[in-house]
């Protein structure tokens, strides 16, 4: 535990990556297995469930310090970090304990969501009384089960990969899969590459796109991407990124965010019986229906639970739309082009999907329906008739765009269809790790914009604590501003400042941490869709909200009104 | 009332006289040289002797100025009026009036831990207590300043095995002669730039001793091959000026460092946790001592230790200002600029 307080406060204290790798790395150097393995499981993000609830913490801080709940309340305003203020309230203490981490995790940590409230009251004050103040709050983070520090995952797969001299990639192949904070586990994380046996279950990490550089696109500048002929284009689908594996005779389905998510998909994962063994496939999972994609709230029905009823299923029915081909007879392809990848994937699918039908009578489509993805049928397409395949593993269509001119205009249709843009692939790149940039592009959308006013603001957390950076806009309705949005992002650091500063001397009325301000700043606000709502005031609900533009050019009555948001929900809902 | 707040601050109607007012009276008395307490304009000043050549240096050299010294006392309009030593920069006060048997204290800014370079903080018992707040949440707590000085000195010790300069940022006036006065000199050259500079006369006169330095010129600071440490404003943070000095550590001292969220939104490479106000426990055992029936807080934090205080049986209520304590002051003067606003000197 000390060894890792004492990385956590180090990281915490440099701002260079080249030291934060270097620091990380001596740790898994010098530490135990059975310790480094619990701390690698921490720095990848991946927690234990909340130990203690929130209310019980704050109760047990409460007494420990002997200050009145709500002074408590004040200072996690002031701090924005639950851990943190809990350490900074409780009394001070010096000596810290030696325990390693690995027996504060399992003898401490994993029997306190067990225990009976008092019991785990005890448990809880005892180890707050033998840690330091540094122990304390990386002990706080695991109990609260929030453990961001700053360090991005790439960088300790890095400083793992070269204190086990092992390559990065494979090392990032081998943490992306499955293991157990144990020494067993560790040990073969570390091993060398020739004793490293591969896991059936491993996914590959996935290779991202780059946002479209705004120089490109703003200008239709798109030819300085070369030809059009270079690329592929294909819909960006606003659904869930995943691997499906089909190895050993078994299927797996991981999300980008490192979670099994099989159990959540189950026609997938029995159309994936007839993909051949040794097959990884890149897609995206989406709700399906008829001729499109249902948003993606549809899709978010599906996710988290173990079982999905039969109702759930037939309601909000999904497909894989697969755009790459990972690993093929058990082989990877990565390194091969994407044009060569995309060939191979065509003809697997086709496959698969004729097999599939022969089994399973297909729904044809109604006479008068046009589908709205051309390029979606030819999946199963071996008798002529179009229409929406049932098989639900896809090919994500290529956009038929002959020209950067023609590729335009289907990307400003995008909304219409119910994706979130278009992916621009180089035909020649291979498929990487993380974010490269150059080869892959993410071309979304513009967003709506609308002028909105800044009415109330808030503290912040994490490094925006104790500063005014979250704040409420208003349109106009009748005479009145009517708060449509919360927004955290967009502005600059001397914006903020500046916002802070405004906050701190114009404010109307407090209520609690928040402060009601002068209506005299507007902002340009962009968001992705709006919907109505009968959850807020205003009767609509704005997705993803971020602040564009500080509006100095515009008067608060210049401001938009709610019903030019309105018409705004109107046009989306026309879209859909 | 012995004193009422108004819209240009605190008012003695008795005596006719402001304390730290921040638009232009005739008669100011001013607790220290911070320009949130400081503000130009005003006919009169009266302020504590040792801080007069840095109110002149602020406020402009030809302003009319009366000084006291600590325990002197004067009567203004009957009132009785003596500064006492806050402790928080050089020539800091606290103001007691007395006026019929009333005794009021205004505290200024104030710190208890003594430094060296200024008179420690003496409570003074009175009936009312007028109270700053800028740290008065109980997250807010101090460790004593030896111990950061040792991190201080730790820090440049470490950067100079990596031929990296230290950059201690600080507020201009109080914290960095502070500083300046607690380092370990012997560790190596020491650097000031021009508005870290700018105070030391007034210092000096004062018969504070501070260790060798040199102007922080990029030729000063690269021939030292990075064993040196800076000491600059915290407006030079991310300037022109500091990248001319090739690799660095940047570092800040200020009591806002507690928190990791201030600390790391500046991208620093350490925060030091040194402050020149009281600290959560050292409010408190002040407005103990003074044993003050009536208090009036003030700059920061003021509801939470109003509420705080009548919770534990106190008369208190807030009282306006138009500075916020709380606020992080960003903006330092540059020299040669009498009238920007700067270091609050936290």
């Amino acid at each position: 535990m000390k060894r890792f307080a004492e990385l956590f406060c180090a990281l915490d204290q440099t701002t260079r990556t080249n030291e934060k790798v270097a620091l990380l790395e001596r740790y898994f150097r010098e530490t135990p297995p059975a310790d480094a393995a619990w701390a690698l499981r921490f720095l990848c993000g991946r927690l234990l469930p909340r130990a203690v609830p929130t209310r019980n913490l704050w109760r047990w801080t409460a007494e420990e310090a002997q200050l009145p709940d709500w002074l408590l309340a004040e200072c996690y305003d002031a701090v924005g970090d639950m851990a943190e203020t809990i350490a900074l309230l409780l009394p001070e203490s010096q000596q810290g304990t030696t325990l390693p981490l690995a027996e504060i995790v399992e003898q401490r940590l994993v029997p306190l969501r067990e225990l009976p409230e008092r019991a785990r009251r005890d448990l809880l004050r005892r180890t707050w009384r033998e840690l330091n103040s540094k122990q304390r709050l990386v002990w706080n983070k695991l109990i609260t089960g929030d453990f961001r520090i700053g360090v991005a995952r790439t960088l300790v797969i890095r400083a793992l990969a070269a204190a086990a001299q092992v390559d990065p990639a494979i090392m990032a192949h081998r943490v992306m899969g499955s293991w157990s904070p144990t020494s067993a586990d560790y040990l073969r994380l570390i091993a060398p590459v020739s004793a490293y046996l591969s896991e059936l279950a491993q996914p590959y990490p996935f290779f991202l796109a780059s946002p479209l550089e705004i120089k490109i696109k703003r200008g239709e500048n798109l030819s300085a991407l070369g030809s059009i002929d270079d690329w592929f284009a294909e819909w960006k689908w606003d659904g869930i990124r995943a691997q499906l594996i089909r190895r050993g005779g078994e299927s797996l389905i991981w999300s980008r965010g490192d979670e099994m998510v099989t159990e959540a998909f189950p026609e997938v994962v029995e159309a994936s019986q007839m993909l051949p063994d040794g097959t990884v496939l890149d897609g995206e999972i989406l709700a399906w229906h008829g001729e499109g994609p249902m948003p993606f709230s549809k899709l978010q029905r599906r996710l988290g639970r173990k079982q999905v009823a039969g109702k759930t299923r037939s309601d909000f029915p999904v497909v894989f739309v697969a755009y790459d081909v990972l690993e093929l007879d058990g082989t990877d392809l990565r390194a091969q082009p994407l044009e060569s990848r995309r060939q191979q994937l065509e003809v697997l699918i086709q496959r698969a999907a004729a097999q599939f039908n022969q089994a399973e009578p297909r729904r044809v489509l109604d006479a008068g329906e046009t589908p709205m993805f051309p390029g979606l049928e030819f999946t199963c397409d071996d008798h002529g008739a179009p229409g929406p395949p049932a098989f639900p593993i896809r090919l994500s269509p290529l956009v038929p765009a002959c020209s950067w001119e023609e590729l335009t205009r289907y990307q400003q249709q995008a909304r219409q269809r119910g994706v979130e843009g278009l992916m621009l692939k180089a035909r020649r790149s291979p498929y990487g790790v993380g974010r490269q940039r150059g080869d892959w592009w993410k071309w979304k959308v513009d967003p709506f914009v609308i002028d909105a006013v800044l009415i109330c603001a808030q503290f912040g957390h994490g490094r925006r604590a104790s500063l005014y950076t979250d704040y409420t806009f208003g349109l106009w309705h009748n005479g009145e501003l009517v708060p449509v949005a919360k927004a955290y992002s967009g502005l600059t650091d001397e914006e903020i400042r500046q916002v802070d500063s405004f906050v701190r001397t114009h404010t109307l009325e407090k209520f609690g941490p928040v402060r009601a301000v002068k209506p005299v700043h507007v902002f340009e606000l962009a968001f992705e869709a709006v919907q109505a709502s009968t959850r807020h005031k205003s009767g609509l609900a704005v997705r993803f909200p971020r602040m564009n533009r500080w509006r100095h050019d515009k008067k608060p009555e210049e401001a938009d009104t709610l019903d030019s948001l309105r018409s705004l929900a109107g046009l989306e809902k026309q879209g859909r | 009332m012995l004193l009422e707040s108004t819209e240009r601050g605190l008012f003695c109607a008795a005596g006719d006289f402001y304390i730290d007012p921040w638009q232009p009276v005739a008669r100011a008395v001013i607790t220290h040289g911070h320009s949130d307490h400081a503000r130009p304009g005003s006919r009169h000043y009266l302020a504590e002797e040792t801080g007069k050549l840095i109110l002149q240096s602020r406020l402009g050299p030809e302003i009319s100025i009366q000084t006291l010294r600590y325990g002197e006392t004067v009567l203004l309009n009957g009132v009785r009026l003596s500064l006492h030593p806050a402790g928080h920069v050089l020539g800091s006060a606290q103001v007691r009036l007395e006026h019929q048997g009333e005794v009021w204290v205004v505290s200024g800014d104030y710190k208890l831990e003594a430094d060296g370079t200024c008179a420690p903080f003496e409570p003074v018992s009175c009936h009312a207590f007028v109270t700053e707040s800028t740290f008065a949440l109980p997250i807010y707590r101090w460790r004593p300043q030896a111990e950061i000085f040792r991190e201080i000195n730790d820090w440049w010790r470490a950067n100079q095995e990596m031929k990296r300069t230290s950059v201690l940022l600080c507020y201009a006036l109080g914290k960095a002669q502070r500083i300046l006065a607690g380092l370990d000199s012997t560790i190596g050259p020491l650097f000031l730039h021009g508005a870290t500079e700018r105070f030391l006369p007034a210092y000096r006169q004062a018969g504070v001793t501070f260790p060798a330095t040199a102007k922080s010129d990029a030729q000063n600071v690269r021939s030292a091959g990075g064993a040196g440490l800076v000491l600059a404003p915290v407006s030079a943070d991310n300037s022109p000026w500091l990248r001319k000095f090739g690799e660095l550590s940047v570092a800040f001292a200020s009591g806002w460092m507690q928190l990791r969220g201030p600390r790391r939104r500046r991208a620093l490479d350490r925060g030091f946790v040194l402050s020149d106000h009281a600290d959560w426990d050292g409010l408190n055992q002040t407005i103990q001592a003074t044993g003050a029936e009536l208090v009036w807080v003030t700059h920061g934090y003021t509801s939470q230790l109003v509420r705080y205080l009548r919770e534990t049986g106190r008369r208190a209520d807030a009282v306006d200002t138009r500075f916020e304590g709380e606020l992080e002051a960003e903006i330092e003067k540059a020299p040669g600029s009498p009238n920007v606003a700067d270091a609050e000197g936290a």
